[in-house]
């Protein structure tokens, strides 16, 4: 029976991970070869690594990086940060990347994703889809969150989908780095589409993951935080959403 | 010398990386008179399996492969372009295994939806040695496919999405597995490690 997935995600920035709250008042949290090594250990299904550098030099200090984790860890990643086109995606799947996801750029240009898509599969593409509620609306965000689009979250995700992205990564702007859960009927509303839906932003407690895993019907958790500082080490999350019924691989 | 069979069909870097991991010696080769001498050769794979037996027909691989006598390994695509034929593009393929690959099923039997491509970790049953040597019954294995080679007798795993299908294959000197054993962590650490040592 296919498990539910559990994936840590780590921003990086100049080559280092770091997590902030908000995508605000970043604070540096450890190697990013090691850290994933050790989380692939603890039983890991996957890993997310998001560039979060703002300079050439530190895109370029990611690339490498993205070798040495693909020389490493035996698990599946994926990758995202700044990537804008369909040499950007070929030069990340040179470099060992498992999947890309595809953020600001593909709001700007949605024909990237039938691109990118069309050359390397839709296995290798996740459309990465931040928003947040602004009366009533879910509207997509850019940019880290910073930057407002005309686009509403359903129909970009539906969007994205039928133009070939694999998998859906939704991030509530109202949740991230809170603590206080994910939105789970905004999750459920998501999981109609026919493509996985991967939950981020917002976890806090087990039951947190377990609700939008079976009330948000979401495939995937991806959290940072709680990874990072040990609040919730992987194998005791499994043991608990194990003991809830929920079917995941210990 | 392990041959990894090169031919162009997206990342061979994967398997490679498994294969340093694994402490063990290879090339990156669509050579005929190489793989012929290779000690174990890999047959890998990402994309669309027609265009993917049209390149092996380039390089005239369709008729090199069946005919290796040392054990070969295909992995994914790899493992569908060894089965008798695709419906991804209607094609025909190598033949070596008695099975065709068939699209997954968007539906169960009992109506409900499921997602396609299958993606993620899911359980391998029904395990036959020599591959699965040492393993457990429902190991977590990495799949990501939307078409799948129904089982049939060279079948030597199963996994159930919507369908049972074959999650490995073996007849005589080939093997080959639908999932991703370079993706698969300790698990398809394992199975490489057993296809490496047969």
């Amino acid at each position: 029976m296919l498990a539910k997935r559990i994936i840590p995600c780590l921003d990086i920035r100049d080559g280092q991970t770091v997590k902030g709250i908000n995508f605000v008042g970043l604070k540096q949290v450890g190697d990013p070869v090691e850290l994933g090594a050790k989380y692939a250990a603890e039983g890991a299904d996957e890993l997310v690594y998001l560039d979060i550098s703002a300079s050439e030099e530190g895109r370029r200090t990611f690339t490498e990086l993205v070798s040495r984790i693909a020389a490493r860890i035996d698990i599946p990643f994926t990758v995202g940060g700044g990537i804008s086109s369909v040499d950007d995606a070929g030069r990340l799947l040179d470099a060992g990347a498992d999947k890309i996801t595809l953020n600001s750029a593909a709001v700007a240009n949605p024909a990237l994703i039938d691109a990118i898509a069309a050359k390397y599969g839709s296995q290798f593409v996740v459309a990465a889809i931040d928003a947040r509620t602004v009366d009533g609306r879910w509207v997509v965000t850019t940019h880290g969150g910073k930057r407002p689009t005309d686009r509403e979250l359903f129909a970009w995700a539906r969007e994205a989908a039928d133009r070939g992205a694999g998998e859906i990564l939704f991030t509530s702007m109202d949740h991230d780095g809170t603590k206080n859960g994910y939105p789970c009927d905004t999750f459920a509303r998501l999981s109609e589409l026919p493509v996985p839906i991967i939950a981020s932003g917002g976890a806090g407690t087990v039951d947190h993951i377990a609700d939008v895993l079976t009330l948000g019907r979401a495939d995937a958790a991806l959290a940072a935080s709680i990874f990072h500082y040990n609040e919730i080490p992987i194998p005791v999350l499994k043991r608990a959403l194990n003991e809830r019924n929920i079917n995941v691989r210990l | 010398m392990i041959a990894v069979v090169d031919y162009d069909t997206g990342n061979l870097r994967s398997v490679a990386d498994a294969l340093h991991r694994a402490g063990a010696e290879f090339t990156l080769t669509a050579d005929p008179a190489l793989l012929r001498r290779a000690d174990r050769v890999i047959l890998p794979g990402v994309g669309e399996a027609s265009s993917a037996m049209s390149k092996l027909r380039e390089r005239g691989l369709d008729t090199v492969i069946p005919s290796l006598t040392q054990p070969v390994l295909g992995i994914c695509i790899g493992m569908q372009l060894m089965c008798l034929g695709s419906e991804e593009g209607g094609v025909g393929c190598m033949g070596i295994f008695p099975t065709q690959v068939l699209r997954l099923p968007k539906v169960t039997e009992a109506d409900e939806r499921l997602k396609v491509p299958h993606v993620g970790w899911d359980t391998i049953s029904g395990l036959r040695t020599p591959l699965f040597d040492g393993m457990a019954e429902d190991t977590y294995v990495y799949y990501v496919h939307s078409f799948a080679a129904e089982p049939c007798e060279a079948t030597v795993a199963t996994t159930c999405y919507g369908v049972p299908f074959s999650a490995a294959l073996s007849r005589g000197n080939f093997f080959g597995t639908q999932f991703h054993p370079e993706k698969s962590g300790s698990a398809g650490a394992r199975i490489l490690h057993n296809f490496l040592n047969l």
